[in-house]
């Protein structure tokens, strides 16, 4: 993808600086991300050759965690608990509601690029279940209404 | 000058304190009132957050939980009265001297005893409640000393498994190496537990005093602190308390004028449950995929980059400056049996009065849940709790008795884990309880071993053709099939992510049959 290695300078940076770092990988993993908003496919030779490992090792660990991304991200990313405790307190009528609403499945992404859902396991406010994270801010006491509200807010950013 | 306390721990923050404290600002500046507005950690009374705090001469009283909407009566309470600020006890959000409320004041706070009292940030506020004792006392002994003493105080690893501490530290300093290296496994990844988080955040330079503590007595000059990507906050916090720590000498070549070097970073996860397995977490920080490791070699001999590490939880590196400072006798006076010291339960669920209760081993589930907890948030009847994370049994309520205690949980199939309670009421159904915890193992399953790999989807299927089907004979063989399925998990994977899964699902099958249409007869089978 040509546009990808619009990249290639950040990718770069981000090597040049990390890659002499023990256990490098996830740290410049991390940094791209952080950066670019996911992890380009250009970026995996890079990496790769910066860090001595196989191509087959660099994907290896960008598919096994969950947090990783390949593609770019929508403007928001909801994160609503789906662990034992917020369970206790109703997530799973949440989620219903939230699939219901934005019409996509628990790891979908709207069409307009506006929102993407994905499961969490436990954001640690348990002690206030439910809760989400909505663009790393964390909300708790959930309740159908405030969901509504802050995917109603996602949505009219949007539009805008 | 009106001084405020109101906590900037995370999950305040996501009930409303950030707005709280700015309603306090702006509403203060249009009163032309001064006001200096401290943001604390969080006291652990969840239900009472945003929990905002003022100076009395009977000590600090609270008001919770507050709404920005709350801020100009308690403003009128603090400044109108002729009496002592603080003695707004009229307001009806007032709860009187904080420390008084008996879910705070019943509680034995050893590791959270600054909890909301202090900035996180602040080393003058640490060390005027009692920080650095433990690393000044260390400094003047032997490493062997110090190790005794971790050894005697009974600690136990309070990651869930529960190994004896001083015996990993004993094992790291007598191994020889040019290298060594002291890991924090910070990746609290258990529903129903948030007590790392709450220190993280909240008072971070305990962590990293017994982190010290801890390299300095066997000899690694190097930390990690292995952080889930989930506690954004608490990377951001270490972050800052490792920077402040290195400028007053805490860290770095010479630690606490000690001649030895010490240094800590922050590495952070990416979402990955399994990485809370100590040799799974050591993969990761080495770049890896997050894959457990047989075991023999023991960490403490080959552990990160191969080298001798002592891997830790968090709660248990944080136990060591009072261990230290106070002496091992002190500690191990905590506890029953060998269950020694303070455990810090986390209530979560469907409890009223959600939080941490920092208590010695001992006490009853019973007292915590229906002590502290008050019972359900819903108002239903309490169903079960599960204590120790997605790994951990539900225990039902005729079971609530049993004190809290390692081997006590363990004799009847459950485990304290890391001090995780999730209550549910009597609407949560305990077959799709037991096969969620299937589908997370699926999920979440590293996949090096086959019980935990395979064992995990096979095990979804299997609960739900038992409660698809309408024949009772068919019903039976699916739930021996169940039962024999979690004996080969619990038996036969290399580590608690498969062999642990078995225990919430046996539970539910066993305690509470009728939710999977059987009946206790044919479940007790």
């Amino acid at each position: 993808m040509p546009d990808e290695l619009l990249h290639l300078p950040v990718i770069h940076r981000v090597l040049a600086r990390d890659k002499d770092t023990p256990g490098a990988l996830l740290p410049i993993l991390h940094a791209i991300q952080h950066d670019i908003g996911y992890i380009p496919d250009a970026a995996v030779a890079e990496i790769a050759h910066a860090l001595n490992l196989s191509l087959a090792e660099v994907h290896g660990v960008i598919s096994f965690y969950h947090d990783f991304r390949t593609t770019p991200p929508a403007r928001h990313t909801l994160r609503l608990c789906r662990a034992e405790s917020c369970q206790s307190r109703g997530a799973e009528a949440l989620a219903a509601q939230l699939r219901e609403q934005l019409a996509l499945d628990d790891h979908g992404t709207s069409a307009d690029g506006a929102i993407s859902l994905r499961p969490v396991y436990c954001l640690g406010a348990c002690a206030c279940s439910p809760a989400l994270e909505l663009d790393g801010q964390v909300h708790a006491r959930l309740t159908p209404e405030r969901l509504r509200a802050l995917v109603n807010a996602c949505r009219e950013d949007a539009a805008c | 000058m009106l001084k405020l306390y109101i906590p900037c721990d995370s999950v305040a923050r996501a009930v409303g304190a950030d707005q709280v404290a700015d309603a306090l600002q702006r509403e203060a500046e249009r009163r032309q009132l001064p006001l200096d507005i401290q943001r604390t950690s969080s006291r652990g009374l969840y239900w009472l957050e945003p929990l905002l705090e003022c100076d009395s001469a009977q000590g600090r009283q609270g008001f919770g939980p507050v709404t920005p909407d709350d801020v100009p009566s308690l403003l009128d309470a603090f400044t109108g009265e002729p009496g002592e600020p603080g003695e707004p006890g009229g307001h009806s959000l007032a709860l009187g001297p904080v420390e008084d409320i008996p879910y705070l004041k019943t509680q034995q706070r050893l590791l959270f005893a600054r909890a909301g009292i202090t900035r996180p940030l602040s080393l003058d506020d640490y060390r005027a409640h009692g920080g650095f004792a433990g690393l000044e006392a260390a400094v003047a002994l032997d490493g062997a000393e110090v190790v005794a003493a971790v050894l005697d105080s009974g600690l136990r690893g309070r990651g869930g498994a529960a190994f004896p501490a001083g015996i990993k530290w004993r094992t790291v300093r007598d191994a020889v190496a040019g290298q060594k290296y002291v890991v924090c496994n910070a990746d609290e990844g258990d529903s129903g537990t948030f007590a790392d988080r709450m220190l993280m955040e909240g008072d971070p330079f305990l962590l990293i005093e017994g982190m010290i503590i801890a390299g300095l007595a066997v000899g690694a000059d190097k930390g990690y602190i292995y952080v889930r990507s989930e506690y954004p906050d608490a990377i951001r916090v270490l972050d800052q308390a490792f920077a402040i720590a290195r400028d007053a000498g805490y860290l770095g070549s010479d630690v606490a004028g000690s001649g030895q070097a010490f240094d800590l970073e922050v590495r952070v996860g990416a979402g990955a449950y399994i990485c809370g397995e100590e040799t799974a977490l050591l993969e990761s920080i080495e770049g890896k995929r997050g894959i457990v490791r047989a075991k023999p070699p023991l960490p403490a001999l080959q552990g990160l980059f191969g080298l001798p590490t002592l891997v830790h939880n968090v709660l248990t590196l944080a136990s060591v400056p009072i261990i230290i400072a106070k002496g091992a006798s002190f500690y191990r006076d905590f506890g029953m049996g060998r269950s020694l010291g303070t455990m810090p339960f986390q209530l979560a669920g469907n409890i009223r009065q959600g939080g941490l209760v920092e208590r010695a081993f001992g006490l009853t589930l019973r007292e915590l849940v229906e002590g502290y907890g008050g019972g359900t948030a819903s108002g239903r009847p309490l169903k079960a709790a599960q204590v120790g994370g997605p790994l951990g049994a539900w225990v039902p309520p005729s079971h609530f008795d049993t004190p809290l205690d390692y081997e006590a949980f363990a004799a009847m199939g459950a485990m304290l884990g890391h001090g995780g309670v999730v209550v549910a009421d009597d609407t949560l159904n305990m077959a799709s309880m037991a096969r969620f915890a299937l589908q997370f193992c699926a999920e979440e399953s590293c996949g090096k071993c086959t019980p935990c790999r395979i064992g995990s989807t096979r095990g979804m299927e299997v609960v739900d053709r038992l409660i698809a089907t309408s024949d009772m004979t068919e019903r039976h063989d699916q739930a021996l099939l169940l039962r024999d399925l979690c004996d080969t998990m619990q038996y036969g994977s290399l580590c608690a992510m498969g062999g642990m899964t078995a225990y919430p699902v046996a539970s539910a099958l066993k305690y509470f049959p009728a939710d999977f249409g059987l009946t206790h007869t044919e479940a007790a089978q």
